[in-house]
């Protein structure tokens, strides 16, 4: 069984909660990289509301921020939210390889049971 | 709270399907998720009874779980109650979840539907509370994809 780094994940998905925030990472997803005015134009929001939503997506790892002269940019970190999708689906794996296992033992007693009428 | 529901087509009719998943031979032939052993199975399948399971990965690691049938109906239904009681997942430790196998007859044999739920870990219950679940879903959906085509790469 896979060791998850709760702390990391607790983190992750308080970060998604926000709708706001899930634009911003989904915005960053197709663009890997954007300034932080790119960034907030679409957001009837203000600038400061914007820069607010960054500070948790940064302080959750999901996000880095690099000034080069005036501008930030925003560069996408994809690895907690693949950790979080991957938790998200655990127990699927776990159950379908269990599930495998019941339906080629179950077969061989159907098999066998077969054989024994004949 | 999350729901887990994964359906089987197994070519075995229900009541070979049922003793499987209730007798401790059948137990023994199949609930480690890899090849590793099952330790012991402990079943007493009525209302009320109490089913204990201990099985030992290949990495040696072992786990068990324990649960009560909560509803039993041979060889068509089966529902219990399910916790980790060792090893498992160590933040899911105490708590207990919901788990139901329905088995319909079907030409080729048995129609098997799994449904695992009240999974009230940390994470399900802010899920819960806060709503996020399905609205994460298409971008949680996109990176599981890029992270599934990231380990096919490594």
């Amino acid at each position: 069984m896979v060791n998850y780094r709760a702390s990391q994940l607790d983190r992750t998905f308080a970060a998604l909660v926000d709708p706001t925030r899930r634009a911003i990472l989904a915005r960053l997803e197709q663009e890997e990289t954007a300034s932080v005015s790119d960034l907030a134009r679409p957001f009837v929001i203000k600038l400061p509301a914007v820069m607010k939503h960054l500070d948790v997506l940064d302080d959750a790892g999901l996000i880095t921020r690099a000034k080069r002269g005036r501008t930030v940019t925003v560069h996408l970190r994809p690895e907690p939210i693949r950790e979080a999708a991957d938790w998200l689906g655990r127990y699927e794996r776990f159950w379908s390889r269990r599930l495998d296992r019941l339906a080629s033992y179950a077969e061989s007693k159907e098999a066998e049971a077969r054989r024994k009428k004949r | 709270m999350r729901t887990l529901t994964l359906v089987r087509r197994i070519k075995a009719r229900p009541s070979i399907v049922f003793e499987a998943l209730t007798t401790p031979e059948g137990i023994a032939g199949w609930w480690g998720p890899d090849a590793g052993p099952v330790l012991f199975a402990k079943t007493d399948v009525r209302v009320g009874g109490c089913f204990r399971v201990r099985f030992r990965m290949l990495d040696g690691s072992e786990h068990e779980s324990a649960g009560e049938y909560l509803e039993v109906e041979k060889p068509r239904r089966l529902v219990m109650s399910w916790q980790w009681t060792a090893g498992g997942e160590p933040y899911e430790a105490g708590n207990l979840s919901r788990l139901a196998f329905e088995l319909e007859p079907i030409d080729s044999g048995t129609e098997l539907t799994l449904t695992h739920t009240q999974l009230k870990t940390e994470a399900s219950r802010i899920s819960h509370e806060q709503g996020w679940a399905g609205a994460i879903d298409k971008l949680v959906q996109r990176f599981s994809y890029a992270s599934a085509d990231h380990h096919e790469q490594t």
